[in-house]
């Protein structure tokens, strides 16, 4: 057995290890002693699951790495060209490739269709991580030559600190990069430069595991998402001794150990390498990783999905609200003005609302240690994180979606036509039906959140109450923000 | 090496060389077709490129576009109507010049405080019948030196009226009449001389006013007027304000702040870059055409000279190379409805 081997059977045994004790922690007695009782079932996912991968239409897709390649390549060209546009195009944003596909296109069907609908979908198909992964594994659809150190990322950067690091850094310079077609072709470039550069020094998939702030962004909303790959009998796995689909996995991870679906890209590796063709494409209840006790101690997951809630209200002001003088302030970066913008930006997700949140779990903690309570908690900030960024999302997709049409007829904005004659700009009237959409998501998202709060608190209504009336708080701003 | 993985190598370089060869096929078969003249704020870097040059009788095929707001391109000394140029979009205009020359390229729309840098020039070169050689303007022949102070005390006690002074038109002498004395003599002046005039000795201060008022009107046509107030409202008001009161939407910045901050170089001529930090050079509040004290004591050819000269350190254009003579005239006689009333009684 080579040291690759021996290594990867220290991480199932990591990973296997801790679900199990994640498991133990939060499941409460009774439940333990059921989960004892039917302790003889191997059956690793619940009834209400429906397996994609049997469909006799969609597995040939699934199974074929051909598919995923294709929309992959695809993909790269796209971006490759997008990085192309930014750089020489036109420096009207409105008129570049650059920002209409990246900022109007691809990521608002990112955030209303690929992360609601497919958590990290995304993934599967991104190609940021391609030029790594096939300089780590010496082809694009076989194995040759691997070139790279193949080191084992650092413990203590696991976890979702780097990415909610990075997100927060985008969020400065937001303003600029959403409307810069050159910053957004230099933050691409980066981000290619990255993944490559650190698939070269780490193992598998550093960059999308602990930097990729896009990831992160999913990783987390994905827990909520329909769509999961899972083990479908974990006997057959304890029987398997090669574990062929940990080794194939690009991600690292070991199915049987796959509590939620926030580090699994979807890549469908696994499913291609399992022998005895024991995994699944399940299509699952929305929020089906979330709302359910846990004792987890990590406060990473907890700060990011912060993060993503002092985001959404950050960039709601931003763009959507009244002030003049903030769009202004977020856009003079270096200024003085930009300075206070930056400040009050990291103030609202690393102080206040963490300390707003913070005070909310005490006051529900319910004898539990706060770190826990706190970590537990944070999952109500899921369905209202996701659906806040949704309903910003539909505030500046759909009156801006008349872009896509014109980039298409002149995507360097030189004065192209081709679209020819038939090509007629188009800019479409939400203003009716828009505010509506926002508040009613919002709602979803509240109610969704509080019912969460309830459940990780035990059904116990005291210690969900101050959670709850936080979420609504936080629905309250982003009412006033998006609909008025 | 196996064969797909040859066919998936083939495929991701083709898509790649699709995605980044096609903008420079575009841009190649683009090139022929003109010159991109984009237009940027003078902030940040005004028209590029800044110089053009074509033959005479030849078409000049310009694709225009701008990078941040709102310009529009004007050729000045020509009767060609201002085209707007949207940000992002590109607007085609082909230009056929008849005569050789340096013809001044500019931007109408009031885009910044430096909005006025935004100029240009378009040499045309080759045979033909050159301009007719420009006599010397006429500020310039009455040797006004343009930059000494100006100021009267002497003013009416309300706006002149013409429709007023009409009433005792009969009783000026024939010298006191004609374009010279409009075009020479400021108000004050003449004021005073009809003042010393025995004929008139028994009018009021106010009604010798109303007739030299009259006079004043009488230099104008109602169609000058016309003209002279568009060409006020596109290329003044941002900085005298529409009603002439010197308080424009570019008014407040030009008294206090540092216009100088741009990387314009003067068309064809010697970098003027630096900025007013360091030259010393400031801008100044924009004069106010409603001030009686000092616009009854310029003449119309002082009027002229600042126009075409510009303000030299105070911020105001030069807009010789931009107006015509008879503009040049045609906004003068508009100026002085800021202190005349030249229309018929109301």
């Amino acid at each position: 057995m080579n040291q690759v081997n021996l290594e990867g059977i220290t991480e199932i045994a990591r990973q296997s290890q801790q679900a199990l004790v994640e498991h133990r922690q939060a499941v409460p007695a009774p439940a333990m002693a059921q989960s004892r009782f039917a302790g003889n079932s191997t059956q690793a996912s619940p009834a209400n699951r429906f397996n994609l991968a049997r469909q006799a239409w969609l597995r040939p897709l699934l199974i074929s790495r051909w598919p995923q390649f294709l929309a992959r390549a695809l993909a790269l060209a796209g971006f490759a060209f997008a990085i192309l546009a930014g750089l020489f195009g036109s420096p009207v944003g409105s008129h570049n490739f650059a920002i209409v596909f990246v900022w109007i296109a691809w990521w608002s069907v990112f955030k209303l269709a690929f992360i609601p609908l497919g958590g990290r979908s995304w993934c599967s198909v991104c190609p940021i991580p391609m030029p790594g992964d096939w300089l780590q594994q010496g082809g694009i659809l076989q194995k040759g030559r691997r070139l790279g150190l193949n080191l084992r990322w650092p413990k203590r950067l696991k976890g979702y600190w780097l990415q909610t690091g990075a997100f927060l850094l985008i969020g400065l310079f937001s303003a600029l990069t959403l409307t810069d077609p050159r910053l957004t072709a230099w933050v691409f470039i980066g981000l290619f430069g990255l993944a490559i550069g650190l698939s070269l020094v780490f193992e598998r998939r550093a960059f999308c595991s602990y930097l990729c702030p896009i990831g992160g962004f999913s990783g987390i909303y994905a827990q909520a998402a329909p769509l999961e790959v899972r083990v479908i009998d974990r006997s057959v796995c304890a029987q398997h001794s090669q574990k062929t689909c940990y080794q194939a996995c690009p991600w690292g991870l070991y199915p049987v150990a796959l509590r939620d679906s926030a580090a699994c890209g979807l890549c469908m590796e696994c499913l291609r390498a399992c022998p005895e063709d024991n995994l699944a494409l399940n299509l699952r209840p929305f929020g089906a990783d979330i709302a359910r006790p846990r004792t987890t101690q990590r406060l990473d997951e907890a700060f990011l999905a912060l993060t993503m809630l002092g985001s959404a209200l950050s960039f709601a002001a931003v763009f959507s609200g009244p002030w003049g003088w903030l769009k202004l302030a977020a856009f003079q970066i270096g200024s003085l003005e930009w300075v206070g913008y930056a400040a009050a930006f990291l103030a609202l997700n690393l102080l206040i609302l963490p300390g707003a949140f913070a005070l909310a779990a005490w006051f529900g903690r319910g004898g539990a240690p706060l770190r826990s309570a706190f970590a537990n908690q944070a999952q109500a900030l899921l369905p209202l994180g996701l659906m806040a960024w949704i309903a910003f999302t539909i505030s500046f997709a759909l009156p801006k979606a008349g872009y896509i049409l014109g980039v298409m007829n002149d995507p360097m904005g030189w004065g192209w036509n081709l679209l020819g004659a038939g090509y007629a700009p188009w800019s479409p009237d939400v203003s009716d039906f828009s505010p509506l959409l926002q508040a009613g998501l919002l709602l979803i998202g509240l109610f969704w959140s509080a019912q969460t709060a309830q459940r990780a608190a035990g059904n116990d209504l005291r210690r969900s109450a101050p959670v709850a009336v936080f979420c609504l708080a936080f629905t309250l701003a982003m009412l006033a923000l998006l609909v008025g | 090496m196996k064969h797909k993985e040859w066919m998936a190598r083939l495929f991701v370089l083709s898509l790649l060389a699709l995605a980044l060869g096609a903008p420079l096929i575009g841009w190649r078969q683009q090139a022929q077709n003109g010159v991109l003249l984009r237009g940027r704020m003078a902030e940040t870097g005004g028209w590029t490129p800044e110089n053009l040059s074509v033959a005479v009788g030849e078409t000049l095929y310009l694709r225009l576009t701008s990078d941040d707001v709102l310009h529009s391109f004007a050729i000045g000394r020509s009767d060609m109507p201002p085209v707007d140029i949207l940000p992002g979009e590109i607007t085609e205009l082909n230009l056929v010049f008849d005569q050789p020359g340096k013809y001044t390229f500019y931007c109408t729309r009031w885009c910044s405080i430096n909005h006025w840098r935004m100029r240009g020039v378009i040499e045309v070169v080759g045979a033909g019948q050159p301009g007719a050689a420009l006599e010397s303007p006429l500020y310039v022949r009455l040797g006004i030196d343009l930059d000494s102070t100006v100021h009267t005390a002497l003013t009416p006690e309300e706006k002149p009226a013409a429709w007023r002074g009409q009433e005792y038109t009969r009783l000026l002498p024939a010298a006191a009449l004609g374009s010279e004395v409009y075009l020479t003599q400021a108000p004050v002046d003449y004021w005073q001389a009809l003042r010393s005039t025995t004929a008139l000795a028994h009018l009021t201060d106010q009604q010798v006013w109303d007739l030299a008022a009259w006079v004043w009107a009488s230099n104008t046509a109602p169609q000058e007027l016309e003209e002279g107030q568009q060409l006020y409202a596109v290329n003044c008001a941002a900085c005298h304000g529409e009603s002439g009161g010197g308080d424009g939407v570019f008014a407040a910045q030009l008294d206090q702040a540092d216009p100088g901050e741009h990387t314009m170089t003067i068309p064809g001529g010697a970098p003027d870059a630096m900025p007013s930090a360091i030259s010393g050079v400031r801008t100044t509040r924009p004069t106010d055409f409603t001030n009686p004290a000092y616009m009854l004591a310029l003449s119309s050819a002082r009027l002229q000279g600042k126009i075409l000269r510009g303000g030299m350190g105070t911020g105001m254009p030069y807009w010789g190379p931009i107006f015509t003579e008879s503009q040049t005239w045609a906004l003068i006689a508009y100026l002085w409805t800021f202190q005349f009333d030249l229309g018929e009684k109301p």
